[in-house]
Parts: structure tokens; C-alpha cells; sequence
């Protein structure tokens, strides 16, 4: 049998894997809902044929989105995660003990019982008591809010279908607002090298910009996203995310990481010309 | 039952015309996309395949015998009405048909002054004399509302002469006047009535939506099937009821209406009556639900006011279309018009129509409850960043008109041209008016005063879409000669 899934990266780009066993498929209120094995990657999530985790390389992005901004500030106490149903945001947050409240909303219910059912591997904390999940829409959510939180990460899905709402101006601005003095925004930010990854990249980098006096982008290597180069968006406050490292006091936690150190914390906001060039473009 | 509300005549024989790959000799000349390639790929070949003209099979649009008679049977079925015509023209069309049928040259209409301009167009082109009722005010939102039934007897007992009165059910911000008895009370002085539903088709389609004008007995009704029903732009039902005669309805339609009918107008009216008559309540229901999550929501942020049935009150808001989401603005210190353009500009979101103190987002079925968190999202943003203090804010939307001439009298009279501030006090020979919602502030035949000057200054400040006048920047307005007046 020779059984391999294939996504589009780009109207001109297919990227495939060798599929050992289709684990499971239905289609919930939001998206079609896909989770196989994979030869090479492990167990893979997708929504709407969109490849979101894989065991093999999850690490890289969850390490990414967590660490930077808690290596930036390590006192943050409350934060607020939208998306992320497959659970590895808040795994790593988790790790935290300073960490006292974690407010997850995820849309779409059934993609986190999906995930702690067949990924486990980053699902497992989801049920830590520090955790509150709300299953609602995270725009809905964060404009209820008001000078509430430390850090909101916005681990959301692609500008189209149901993460669509948190690429727009009004998202960010309510984020702003959600956030108090001291508060950071950390999003996935999408990617610099396809043109239409590289659009949504550009707008979502002119709505953060307009709202937050610090807003930087860094990236990281994922090798199952397209083209493989992923960006991040921080933005602040108040902490600049170079400036006030806290590298000696994350490195006395001791956690151990498999690709963030805080020497790539720094080197991450170094970015490639055609990256600058692209965000200037935005500004 | 004639035939069955699953049909849809217009569609089929279409379907079938394609099916028997017939050779065109005949207009239009793409010859069903072929000879125009790159407005083929643009609208999609489907779409101009069906673009043909009329033929036996097809039937013809100004004298229907076949499939546009049956599709014109089932709407008036649909909406329980005597007769249905297919108009493809526009609701404008529709109120011209109406207001035409009604009135000869010299006869009177009673209606209230906050039509739309179609209305008062029909006026013109008719010679017809408007007797106005004035509409109740809101002062806190600062809108039209409808006519109070005691203010329309005043009018009939004054004008007994009058041949008709035309309601509005509802306004476009979806408020609704005491039909049923007004129509009574002019049927009991042999007055007809005529119903401009452009904003009302859902009402006939779901039972917790106010009473459509078909219901209570009403003569004749413009149906604007392309908002609210889901048909293609410009494509519009004109209903009759009673008395009046579909023959000479027919006459009056045919005087302004093309011969060359449009196929895909036609076709999208006959979809959609069917797709209301089969799915309207449960389809409206969904909309209802929609609004009304959406204005609960807009209400909790403080400066907005989404406002719906708590605004009734018996006689001028009779009743409210809860499926219209009609939002205050003046509390967060914005013009209406100032937050449409915002949520255009900014957010990316086109709303309906701002006028100086509302904004009117338009629910409809195609609309997703993530495209609903957006709006909400970004009021409460704008509210943020924008709230001011309310006080230099216009606070009315409606100046009683001093009438003077009739409209066709004022329009074709021997005019002179005038900046607006020099036209105070006199005579206007064309319309003023924003764009939408397209109810004129000042209409031929109506003194300019010195407050509509200014009003209209304050719109144009504001960013409204200021339109009617021969001159494209509305600086220089017709006036009425002073020696022929």
C-alpha cells in the first residue's frame, strides 16, 4: 500500500507525507477534523486539510511561542491562550510555577477532545488546575476583557476559515485592551516566503504596530509548514524583547528545552533582508 | 393550489432551452458567452448562457402567456396577493407603477414625507399632488418614524379627494405604522393603499415579522425581493390586490418598463420565491436569532444603542422589524455616517448605510456568526479609540417641508441657479438628499430654509453622500423663478 496525504503550500507547491493509518476524521461545526500516523512526522493533526501539529516537530513551534515572551518576563502570573486546541501552548506554560492562571479559548470543542484523545503528547496538561478552557470564539472572548492579563498568546489557525477574526485590526486593538500595563502579545504570525502567507503576515504586523509601542517579529525553522520559515509576532507594553531578557533568571529555572535556548531568543529577532523589507512594506 | 411552490417555471424553461442546444439567431449577441470571452470568464459561462432574450419557449416579460405568467402565479401565491408582476427595473419601478396606477395628473396621494426618493420621482413623471403627512419624530434617536393613524384621518377628512395614500412597512431603520387600520380608514373613504415594502419582503415569509401589506387588505405592494429575498440587484415584485386591475397595472409597468426583460433577473425572482415559500420561516428565524444576538451584544457596550421593540409605543411605532439592526451612535460622540466610514476604512466592514446620528447593519442568511463577533469587535474598538463628547452633534433627521408647488410643476419650471446659502427662501426645482438611505431633504416644490442649508452643510462635513442636484458637488441648487411662481 502506498498511502501519502498531500497539502497545497501553495497554488504551485505540494508538500506530501507517507501515511501509516488514517486515525481518525469527522467534520464538527467549525472545520473538518483529520488526525493520522505518519512514517516520519508521528501522529499529525490537520483542520481542513491544513497540517496544524505533528509530533516531530511540535516542540519547535510550542517552544517558540511560549518561552520568548516568559523568558522576557518571568513574573508573568496570568495569561491568556486563544486557540491552541491541541494543548502544547499551555504544556509548556504549565512548566511555570510562577504561572497561576492560564485561560484557554479554543472555538472548537471538539478538536481538543480529538487531540487528548489521539495526541496526548501535547494535550496532557490541558487538565492542569491551573487551567480554565472556554470553548468560544476568541474574539468574542478577549473584547469582554479589560486590563486582565500579563501575556495573551494568539495561537490561532491561518487568516481564512474559523481563525479568520484573529487576523484583524479589531482583534489586536481588543487584545491591547485586554492586556494591562506591563502585557504582552505573542501571535503566530504566518509566513514570510509564499505570497499569500506573506500578505496575511504583512497585515497582521500593521494592525499589532498601530496599537503597541513595542512590536517586533521572530522566527523560527518548522519544517511541516510551508516553506518551513515561521514567523512570530511580540509585541508589548512596556518590555522590549532583547532589551530586558531575563536570560540569567529563565536559565536558573532549569527547564530543559529541545530548541529554545535564550541565545536563539536573541538571534530569533535577527531576520533575514527580504523578511524586513516585507514588514517595512507593511508599516 | 395552481402549482406547486417547489417549481420555478422561469428556471426550467431556461434549463430546458439549454438542454435542446438551440442555435441563436437572435440577441443578445455574446451568443450565450462565446463572442465575448473575457465577460465570460468574469461572470462565469452559466451565468451568461442564461443571459438570452425572449422567445415562445421563454415567454415575454410585457405580455407573459406561459412560464413568466406561471412564475407570476406563484409569487402571488407566495405572498397572497391577487397578482404578481416581475419587475426587473428596480423597487423603484415598483413605487412608480404603484404611485402611476393610483394617480392621474392633478390628483392627490397622501403620504408621508420620508420616502424615498422613487416615491416623489412618480410625482414628477405623474403630475400626481402630494398631500403630506408628517411622520412622528424620535427625538432621543432622531428618526422618521410612521404616520400616527390620527394625523392620516386629518389628512383624508382634509383632502376627501384623494385618490390613494402610500406607507412605508417599515422604514429602512425598520419601523412600522399602524397598517392594518390605515388601510381600513382609507378604504372606508375609497382611497387605495399603496405599500412600499422595499425593506418588508420578509415579512411575508415569517410569522414573527409585523404584518405585510398583502395581509391586511392593502391595493398594491413593491416588493424589493433583491434585499431582503435574496435575488439579484434591480429585480423586484409588484404585487395587486382587490380592485385593481392587472390589465391596466400591466399598461402603467409596460409605459417605462425595458422590452428586453433580463433572464437572470427574472430567473434569481423565481429561485428565490421559491427558496422563501418553501424555507422563508425557518430562514428568517435564523435571522431574527442573528440580529438580535448581535444587537444584545452592541447593547452592552456603552455608547451604542441597538434599539428594537421597546421602542413601541402603539401609533407611530406601531410595530419594529426585529430582523433590521438599526444602531445609535450619538453616545460615543459619532456621527452615524462617521462610524460607517470607520468600519470601512479601518476594519474592513461595509454596513448598509450612517446617517448623521445611526448606523444600519443589514442581517441577512448568507451572514456567519464569526463576521457577527467581527462588527461587535470593532464598535467596542471604536468606542475605545473614538468616544468623544456628544454635544456639537446634529440631534434630528427630519425638517417639516413648507410646501409650495407640486414636484412636476417645480421640476419643469423656468429655474434659476443658486449657491445653497443664497437659495434660502426659495423654491427648490431638484432634490437634495444623502445616499442612501435616499430620503430627500429638500424635494422640488418645497421652500429652502435656512435650517436645511445648514443640515445639508453638516452632512457634507460629516462625509455623507450628498446627491439629486444637476450640480455632481451639491455647492449650486435649481431654484423656481421668482417671476414664475
Amino acid at each position: 500500500m502506498n498511502l501519502w496525504y498531500t497539502e497545497d503550500h501553495s497554488p504551485h507547491v505540494r508538500f506530501s507525507f507517507r501515511v501509516e493509518e488514517h486515525l481518525y476524521t469527522a467534520t464538527s461545526e467549525f472545520q473538518k477534523i483529520d488526525v493520522f500516523q505518519s512514517t516520519e512526522f508521528g501522529r499529525i493533526l490537520t483542520l481542513d486539510g491544513y497540517v496544524m501539529v505533528t509530533e516531530k516537530d511540535e516542540f519547535i513551534y510550542h517552544d517558540m511561542i511560549v518561552h520568548v515572551p516568559l523568558a522576557t518576563s518571568p513574573a508573568i502570573e496570568k495569561v491568556l491562550v486563544i486557540g491552541a486546541g491541541d494543548g502544547g501552548t499551555v504544556r509548556e506554560l504549565t512548566r511555570y510555577p510562577n504561572i497561576k492562571q492560564i485561560d484557554m479559548v479554543e472555538i472548537d470543542r471538539q478538536v481538543v477532545e480529538v487531540c487528548q484523545k489521539f495526541l496526548p503528547k501535547t494535550a496532557a496538561q490541558l487538565t492542569d488546575p491551573r487551567v480554565n478552557l472556554y470553548f468560544e470564539d476568541g474574539l468574542k472572548f478577549v473584547r469582554q476583557q479589560e486590563n486582565a492579563y500579563d501575556l495573551i498568546i494568539v495561537d490561532s489557525t491561518d487568516p481564512f476559515g474559523p481563525g479568520e477574526g484573529l487576523f484583524t485590526k479589531e482583534f489586536y486593538g481588543n487584545c491591547y485592551k485586554a492586556l494591562n500595563d506591563e502585557g504582552i502579545l505573542v501571535n503566530q504570525h504566518e509566513s514570510p516566503f509564499y505570497a499569500e502567507d506573506a500578505r496575511g503576515m504583512q497585515r497582521a504586523h500593521k494592525s499589532i504596530m498601530g496599537f503597541f509601542p513595542i512590536s517586533k517579529v521572530y522566527q523560527a525553522h518548522i519544517p511541516t509548514y510551508p516553506s518551513g520559515h515561521w514567523l512570530f509576532g511580540f509585541a508589548s507594553k512596556k518590555y522590549h524583547p532583547i532589551e530586558d531578557l531575563q536570560a540569567d533568571i529563565w536559565n536558573e529555572l532549569g527547564l530543559k528545552t529541545n530548541y529554545y535556548n535564550t541565545k536563539l531568543h536573541a538571534g530569533s529577532f535577527a531576520l533575514p533582508n527580504y523578511v524586513k523589507e516585507l514588514l517595512i512594506h507593511a508599516e | 393550489m395552481i402549482h406547486s411552490q417547489q417549481r420555478a417555471p422561469i428556471m426550467e424553461a431556461l434549463q430546458r432551452y439549454q438542454a435542446a442546444r438551440v442555435v441563436p439567431f437572435d440577441v443578445p449577441g455574446h451568443k450565450h458567452g462565446r463572442g465575448n470571452s473575457e465577460l465570460a470568464a468574469f461572470l462565469g459561462e452559466t451565468c451568461l448562457q442564461h443571459d438570452v432574450n425572449s422567445m415562445k419557449p421563454l415567454d415575454n416579460l410585457c405580455h407573459p402567456v406561459s412560464v413568466i405568467k406561471e412564475a407570476e402565479l406563484l409569487a402571488a401565491e407566495a405572498f397572497g396577493a391577487k397578482h404578481a408582476f416581475l419587475l426587473v427595473n428596480g423597487t423603484t419601478s415598483a413605487v412608480q407603477a404603484m404611485v402611476m396606477t393610483a394617480c392621474k395628473a392633478g390628483e392627490k396621494i397622501i403620504m408621508p414625507r420620508n420616502v424615498h426618493r422613487s416615491a416623489i420621482n412618480a410625482l414628477i413623471l405623474s403630475g400626481a399632488v402630494p398631500v403630506y403627512v408628517n411622520p412622528g419624530v424620535d427625538d432621543n434617536l432622531g428618526i422618521p418614524l410612521g404616520m400616527a393613524v390620527e394625523e392620516v384621518k386629518l389628512a383624508i377628512l382634509e383632502h376627501p379627494d384623494a385618490k390613494a395614500i402610500l406607507i412605508n412597512n417599515p422604514t429602512y431603520y425598520g419601523i412600522c405604522s399602524n397598517l392594518k387600520e390605515i388601510t381600513e380608514l382609507a378604504h372606508e373613504y375609497e382611497m387605495l393603499v399603496l405599500v412600499d415594502e422595499a425593506h418588508g419582503t420578509h415579512f411575508y415569509f415569517n410569522d414573527r415579522l409585523p404584518a405585510s401589506a398583502m395581509s391586511v387588505g392593502a391595493d398594491m405592494a413593491s416588493v424589493s425581493m433583491h434585499k431582503s429575498g435574496g435575488s439579484l440587484t434591480q429585480s423586484s415584485f409588484l404585487l395587486i390586490n382587490n380592485g385593481v386591475s392587472e390589465g391596466y397595472t400591466r399598461q402603467i409597468i409596460n409605459l417605462t418598463q425595458t422590452t428586453s426583460g433580463s433572464y437572470l433577473l427574472m430567473s434569481s425572482l423565481d429561485i428565490s420565491r421559491k427558496n422563501l415559500a418553501l424555507h422563508g420561516q425557518e430562514i428568517f428565524n435564523k435571522v431574527i436569532e442573528m440580529a438580535q444576538y448581535t444587537r444584545d451584544e452592541i447593547n452592552k457596550i456603552d455608547g451604542f444603542y441597538a434599539y428594537s421593540k421597546e421602542l413601541i409605543n402603539g401609533d407611530t411605532i406601531f410595530d419594529f422589524d426585529e430582523s433590521k439592526l438599526s444602531i445609535h451612535t450619538r453616545g460615543i460622540g459619532l456621527a452615524g455616517i462617521e462610524v460607517y466610514d470607520i468600519l470601512r476604512d479601518e476594519y474592513d466592514i461595509q454596513i448598509e448605510f450612517g446617517d448623521v446620528a445611526n448606523i444600519l447593519a443589514y442581517i441577512s442568511v448568507g451572514d456567519r456568526k464569526l463576521d457577527l463577533e467581527r462588527l461587535v469587535a470593532a464598535l467596542t474598538e471604536i468606542r475605545r479609540r473614538y468616544k468623544r463628547d456628544s454635544s456639537s452633534l446634529f440631534d434630528h433627521e427630519y425638517i417639516n417641508p413648507e410646501i409650495i408647488q407640486t414636484p412636476q410643476q417645480a421640476f419643469y419650471a423656468p429655474k434659476e441657479i443658486l449657491s445653497l446659502p443664497n437659495a434660502v427662501g426659495r423654491v427648490a426645482s431638484e432634490f437634495v438628499m444623502c445616499y442612501p438611505p435616499g430620503i430627500p431633504i429638500v424635494a422640488p416644490g418645497e421652500r429652502v430654509t435656512k435650517e436645511i442649508v445648514d443640515y445639508i452643510e453638516y452632512c457634507k462635513e460629516k462625509g455623507c453622500f450628498l446627491t439629486g442636484t444637476e450640480d455632481p458637488n451639491v455647492e449650486i441648487i435649481n431654484v423656481v423663478k421668482e417671476a414664475d411662481r
